[in-house]
């Protein structure tokens, strides 16, 4: 159960990381002008790619973080709620 | 070129410290335990900054910033995978793997599968990863040497260091490393970030020299390209932007490919096929993913970072740790690659030299221009920069060290050889393993000179993303993984993709003449260049493949197994699990 939900979180974290991560080389490929129009004396896409990509990861690692370790006490407070029962045994259902 | 004696003194005391931290660290840790994972009680800041220093190697500290200036923009990738790279370690690794509890990577290779022969095989790959990794170290070690005694020839260097951080790591040991390579992060990261705030003050602001090139106007509607042809004056006080710019030696890629995306770097293979400009874009971009490909999954199978993940107290934090490591290296890549773009206005004349007196040193020499403007201040940062290098180069290298020499002397002697070993004959085994390792390691380097650094870091992870990541990865999630499966998967990927790298870097040495074959197909030289793509897929499809051919070998216990990988240690699990199962296989 726990893994399951753990896995799901990851996902979809690594789901949005990969669309802007590959997505650049795509849009390098497609919309080359756009991508190299001027912003602050950057390059749009070396102002994503050298400057704002960090951040970015960041924010989803920050999530990611917080959701998993909800659902590490939720898992806990659950498993106190029903101790009569093994604990093992509700992990692996 | 005279030798600078504040570049001289700032690497010494660099040198000095950590030969001395290591020392003083060695009378602290006296058990076997001590030297491999530090006793497991390093805090999540200790340790976040003692993985981001560890981490930060020759090839973020130089490579990356000699690379942006060979390569412009492509190179960008690099600094971007190696930091986000741990969020695929954070997503899927970080956790499950500290709640496991092994010290290595073989050690839960044979702890996830029972298979002491898994063990041997998960071996290999922590001396294969190590010894490509070491090879940039050992290069990056050699320039830096170069350039602070201008007569030093290259492999002076490499043996000098070598030995030096060897007999460190071999008197030592890594509880002296955690808080060696803490301290040697933040030393880094002064280093990159002072003297580029200097540089940036006196000649321009990273917008405003990357808008220099290319002669694309600004806001303001000028053209800010300096004229071909004329040599400016660096001290000119009345300097534009547009004076900012020193003529380029032919050898320089021409700013149209070096700013904009699929240029030197990933169209090379293509370029030397002839192919015209059109037809070479698909392969750029191939290249540019499987780029991306290696170094996003090979930071999470990198073994010396993912040792460190044990010294956690418990899975949460191993979690928080991975993520300020992410923070604290994201802001260190910031940097690098404003010293590439400020040397390809400033010190164009880089490009002209190769090996190690190239681009590879732009870190090293860029912030001496500041003595025109400012005399002693450019000797100062330049001193500052070479004393970066060396924490890089020396923390990574005996980081890399420990972990190669653990895996002999716990693995291949502990383990294999002499199980009955006392704890006496392991540490003197693990002396004695740092020598032989440390000479592999400065004989290899003195080899690697023509190579840029940041390449062949880039050519370790390409190895590490299809040997290690796929055992990890699968291992954690999927319980119908068998050892067969895993087997086959991680030696077929690993060892295909450490053949293709070596021959394409073999005909680079001119050990091979295989020029001819990458010429007529450009698609196989890509790939054998960077192999993550094929690669990392085939042993994924491998694992998955043999395992569900092998599916009545999956481990009985893997419920069981799971269960310890994935459940907060507060439900205290685990010592059920380890009294269970040493009830059933003793050991």
């Amino acid at each position: 159960m726990l893994m399951r939900r753990q896995l799901r979180l990851s996902i979809t974290c690594v789901v949005a990381f990969l669309s802007v991560l590959f997505g650049l080389p795509l849009l390098n490929y497609f919309a080359p002008d756009f991508m190299a129009q001027r912003v602050f004396g950057f390059t749009l896409t070396w102002m994503v790619l050298g400057v704002g990509f960090f951040p970015a990861v960041w924010i989803i690692a920050w999530v990611f973080i917080g959701r998993s370790i909800a659902l590490e006490e939720q898992e806990l407070r659950e498993a106190a709620r029903e101790a009569d029962q093994p604990v093992t045994q509700q992990l692996q259902d | 070129m005279t030798i600078d004696p504040w570049v001289i003194l700032f690497s010494a005391i660099t040198v000095i410290v950590t030969i001395v931290m290591g020392f003083w660290s060695a009378q602290k840790s006296k058990t076997a335990s001590d030297f491999f994972v530090a006793g497991r009680s390093v805090s999540v800041g200790w340790n976040a900054s003692a993985i981001s220093g560890e981490y930060l190697s020759a090839a973020s500290f130089m490579g990356v910033a000699g690379m942006v200036m060979s390569s412009g923009y492509d190179a960008l990738w690099y600094p971007v995978g190696y930091a986000c790279g741990y969020l695929f370690l954070l997503l899927f690794i970080a956790g499950p793997l500290r709640r496991f509890g092994a010290y290595t990577i073989p050690d839960f290779a044979e702890g996830r599968f029972d298979s002491p022969v898994f063990r041997k095989i998960a071996v290999i790959f922590v001396l294969f990863i190590g010894f490509f990794y070491t090879m940039p170290q050992m290069k990056g070690a050699g320039t830096t040497l170069g350039y602070i005694f201008p007569g030093l020839p290259y492999w002076a260097g490499v043996l000098l260091v070598g030995a030096v951080i060897t007999l460190n790591v071999a008197l030592g040991g890594m509880k002296g490393i955690t808080l060696v390579q803490a301290f040697q992060y933040w030393l880094k990261m002064f280093a990159i970030s002072v003297p580029v705030f200097v540089l940036m003050a006196v000649y321009g602001h990273y917008g405003t020299q990357l808008a220099a090139n290319g002669g694309i106007s600004d806001q303001t509607g000028g053209a800010l390209s300096a004229p071909v042809g004329v040599v400016l004056d660096r001290t000119d006080p009345n300097r534009s932007v547009a004076s900012l710019r020193r003529e380029l030696p032919e050898e320089a890629p021409p700013d149209s490919s070096w700013l904009a995306p699929f240029g030197p770097l990933t169209s090379k293979a293509a370029r030397a096929a002839n192919l015209p400009a059109e037809r070479a874009r698909p392969y750029s971009l191939l290249y540019t993913y499987s780029l991306i490909i290696a170094l996003v999954c090979g930071t999470a199978g990198l073994p010396h970072i993912l040792v460190r993940f044990y010294t956690n107290p418990n899975g949460v934090a191993a979690k928080r740790t991975t993520m300020w490591v992410m923070v604290l290296i994201g802001v260190f890549y910031l940097f690098p690659p404003i010293f590439g773009v400020i040397g390809r206005n400033l010190l164009p004349e880089l490009y002209a030299a190769t090996g190690a007196k190239g681009t590879d040193k732009v870190v090293l020499e860029l912030p001496r221009v500041l003595n025109d403007v400012y005399p002693g201040l450019g000797s100062v940062m330049s001193g500052i920069t070479c004393a970066g290098a060396f924490a890089a180069f020396m923390s990574t290298f005996s980081g890399l060290l420990v972990s190669m020499t653990g895996a002999l002397a716990h693995d291949v002697y502990g383990r294999m050889l002499r199980p009955q070993a006392t704890a006496a004959q392991r540490l003197r085994m693990f002396r004695l393993g740092a020598v032989i390792l440390g000479f592999g390691a400065v004989v290899a380097g003195s080899f690697v000179e023509p190579f840029q650094i940041n390449f062949m870091v880039g050519q370790a992870f390409a190895i590490a993303a299809a040997s290690y990541f796929p055992l990890l990865f699968i291992s954690i999630w999927w319980r119908g993984l068998t050892m067969k499966g895993a087997a086959t998967g991680m030696l077929t990927g690993g060892l295909l993709a450490v053949i293709a790298i070596s021959l394409t870097s073999f005909s680079d040495l001119n050990w091979l003449d295989l020029g001819w074959f990458w010429a007529a197909y450009p698609l196989a030289r890509i790939l054998c260049e960077q192999p993550a793509i094929w690669a990392v897929p085939l042993a994924i499809a491998l694992m998955v493949l043999v395992s569900k051919a092998t599916k009545s070998e999956v481990p009985a216990d893997v419920r069981m197994k799971m269960l310890v990988l994935h459940a907060p240690e507060k439900l205290g699990l685990k010592q059920e699990y380890i009294q269970e199962h040493q009830a059933v296989a003793p050991r």
